[in-house]
C-alpha cells in the first residue's frame, strides 16, 4: 500500500495529571499504516511533558497562548508552516479551538487542512447553550444558567436545588452544597477560566462517555462508549472501561445525525437510576483517552486525519467491549540543553 | 428471575457487566449458583443440587441464596422478569 506523506501537527502535548489529547492522537496516528508521518508538536509550556517524547515528535514549536490574540497565533503558525509545510493540523484544547476554527480559511490559504466543528456547532453546545441545545435537537439536558457576578448567586436557589454544579466555561466542574460554597467556587473558576461560570442541575447517576467522530454530513464515522473506572482528584480519567451501551451510541448517533457534527466529540453524560441518559456536556474535540478507542479497534485519530483530507472514510461498526485503559505516569530524564533550547529558541 | 443475558461469567468467578463496566469477583458457590440462574433454573431446582454437593442444611442455604440473589439484584445482574 503506497503510504501518503503527511506532515501532522498537534497541540495538547501536556501529559500531566490533567493530560491533553495530542499524545494519544499522535500515537493513533502513527499506529496507522496510511501515512509517512512526520509530527509537529505545538506547545504551551516549555514542560509540557510530549515535547521531550522523541518517538511521538519529530519537532516542537512554543506558540503563543490565545488569549495573546488570533493574530500572534496565526502568524506563528505561518512562520513554523514555512519550514515545516504543514498538511493537517489538530487543535486539542477547548480554549484554542475557535481561535483555529476562525482561522480556518487563512489556514487553507496555508496548504493547512484541519477537521473541526463549524463555529455555529461549536457555539450551540456551549455548557451556557445546553437547555437550548436539548430543546432544539430533542435531548434530556440538566437545567443550566450562566453567571457573570456575586448579585446572581443568591437568585440560584429561585431555579435549582442544592447541591447544583459549578462549572467553568472551558473546563473544571464542582458540586457546591450551598451558596457559600457556590461564592467559593464562583471566585476559584472565574479566575481561571473567565466568566460566565455556569449553573448546572446536579443529576443523580453514574458518569459515562462517547468519544466519537461525525464526517460533517451527519454520518457517524466512529463512536466508542466508556466508564471511568478510575478518577483522580482533579476528575479525570485515569483508568477506563468500553461499554456494552447501544443507547449510548443511538444518543451519539442522534447527536451527530442533527446537528451534521463535523469532527472529534466527547459525550459526558449521566446515566440515572432509571437507565436515562442526561447529556451534561458535548465536548468539541477528541478527548485524552482517545487511545482506548484505538486500542478497541477503532483508529478515530486515523480517521479523522483522512477526512481533513478529504478522503472517503467507512464508518467503524464495531469495537471491543470491555477493553481498558490503565493510566501510568513515567519520568523521563531530560537533558538541560533540551530544555535551554526549547526555553530559548522556541523550537527542539 | 433472569440473569442479564450480556454478563459474562468466567471460570474464576470474575463477573462482567458490560452495560455498566462493573466487575465482581464471586467464590466457587456463588459462581455455581449463578451459572444455574443463568440457565433459568429455579430456587426448588438449584436447591437439591447445593445440599446434595455441599455441607449446608435447608434453612442455612435458603437464608443464604436469597441474600446472594439480593445481592445480585441490588447490582442489577439479575431482574425479577421471567
Amino acid at each position: 500500500m503506497n503510504k501518503i506523506k503527511l506532515t501532522l501537527a498537534a497541540t495538547g502535548l501536556n501529559n500531566t495529571d490533567n493530560p491533553g489529547p495530542g499524545i494519544p492522537v499522535i500515537r493513533g496516528i502513527r499506529e496507522s499504516n496510511a501515512f509517512d508521518l512526520r509530527v509537529i508538536g505545538l506547545a504551551y509550556e516549555t514542560l509540557e511533558p510530549g515535547i521531550y517524547m522523541e518517538d511521538m515528535v519529530d519537532k516542537v514549536y512554543i506558540i503563543p497562548y490565545p488569549s495573546e490574540g488570533t493574530e500572534a497565533l496565526i502568524q506563528r503558525i505561518e512562520a513554523i508552516n514555512s519550514i515545516e509545510k504543514i498538511d493537517v493540523l489538530i487543535p486539542n484544547f477547548d480554549a484554542e479551538l475557535f481561535t483555529f476554527m476562525k482561522a480556518e480559511e487563512k489556514l487553507v490559504a496555508m496548504g493547512i487542512r484541519t477537521f473541526l466543528p463549524t463555529i455555529e456547532q461549536f457555539e450551540e453546545r456551549h455548557k451556557s447553550n445546553l437547555p437550548d441545545f436539548g430543546k432544539k435537537y430533542n435531548i434530556k439536558v440538566p437545567e443550566s444558567k450562566p453567571i457573570l457576578n456575586h448579585s446572581d448567586i443568591k437568585s440560584i436557589k429561585d431555579d435549582f436545588e442544592y447541591p447544583v454544579m459549578v462549572k467553568g466555561k472551558f473546563y473544571d466542574a464542582w458540586v457546591a452544597y450551598n451558596e457559600e460554597q457556590v461564592r467559593i467556587y464562583f471566585n476559584k473558576i472565574s479566575a481561571k477560566w473567565g466568566l460566565p461560570v455556569i449553573i448546572q442541575e446536579f443529576v443523580k447517576g453514574t458518569e459515562v462517555n462517547v468519544i466519537a467522530l461525525g464526517d460533517g454530513k451527519g454520518n457517524t464515522i466512529g463512536a466508542v462508549p466508556m466508564r471511568k473506572q478510575y478518577i483522580t482528584d482533579k476528575g479525570k480519567a485515569w483508568g477506563g472501561i468500553t461499554l456494552d451501551a447501544p443507547e449510548m451510541l443511538e444518543l451519539t448517533d442522534h447527536i451527530i445525525k442533527s446537528t451534521q457534527w463535523k469532527g472529534g466529540m466527547e459525550l459526558e453524560l449521566i446515566r440515572t437510576s432509571k437507565n436515562e441518559l442526561f447529556v451534561i456536556e458535548i465536548n468539541p474535540r477528541i478527548p485524552a483517552w482517545v487511545y482506548l478507542a484505538v486500542g478497541a479497534g477503532q483508529n478515530l485519530p486515523e480517521a479523522l486525519v483522512k477526512l481533513a483530507l478529504g478522503q472517503k472514510v467507512e464508518p467503524y461498526s464495531k469495537y471491543d467491549i470491555g477493553k481498558m485503559f490503565v493510566r501510568y505516569s513515567w519520568d523521563m530524564i531530560v537533558d538541560l540543553k533540551k530544555f535551554e533550547q526549547i526555553s530559548t529558541e522556541g523550537e527542539i | 428471575m433472569k440473569v442479564k443475558k450480556n454478563i459474562a461469567i468466567s471460570e474464576s468467578g470474575f463477573v462482567f457487566d458490560p452495560s455498566s463496566g462493573e466487575s465482581y469477583s464471586l467464590n466457587p458457590i456463588g459462581t455455581e449458583i449463578l451459572e444455574y440462574l443463568k440457565k433459568n433454573m429455579s430456587f426448588e431446582e438449584i436447591s437439591p443440587l447445593i445440599l446434595e454437593k455441599y455441607d449446608v442444611d435447608q434453612i442455612t442455604f435458603e437464608r443464604y441464596y436469597f441474600d446472594f440473589v439480593n445481592s445480585l439484584q441490588q447490582f442489577n445482574l439479575i431482574s425479577n422478569e421471567q
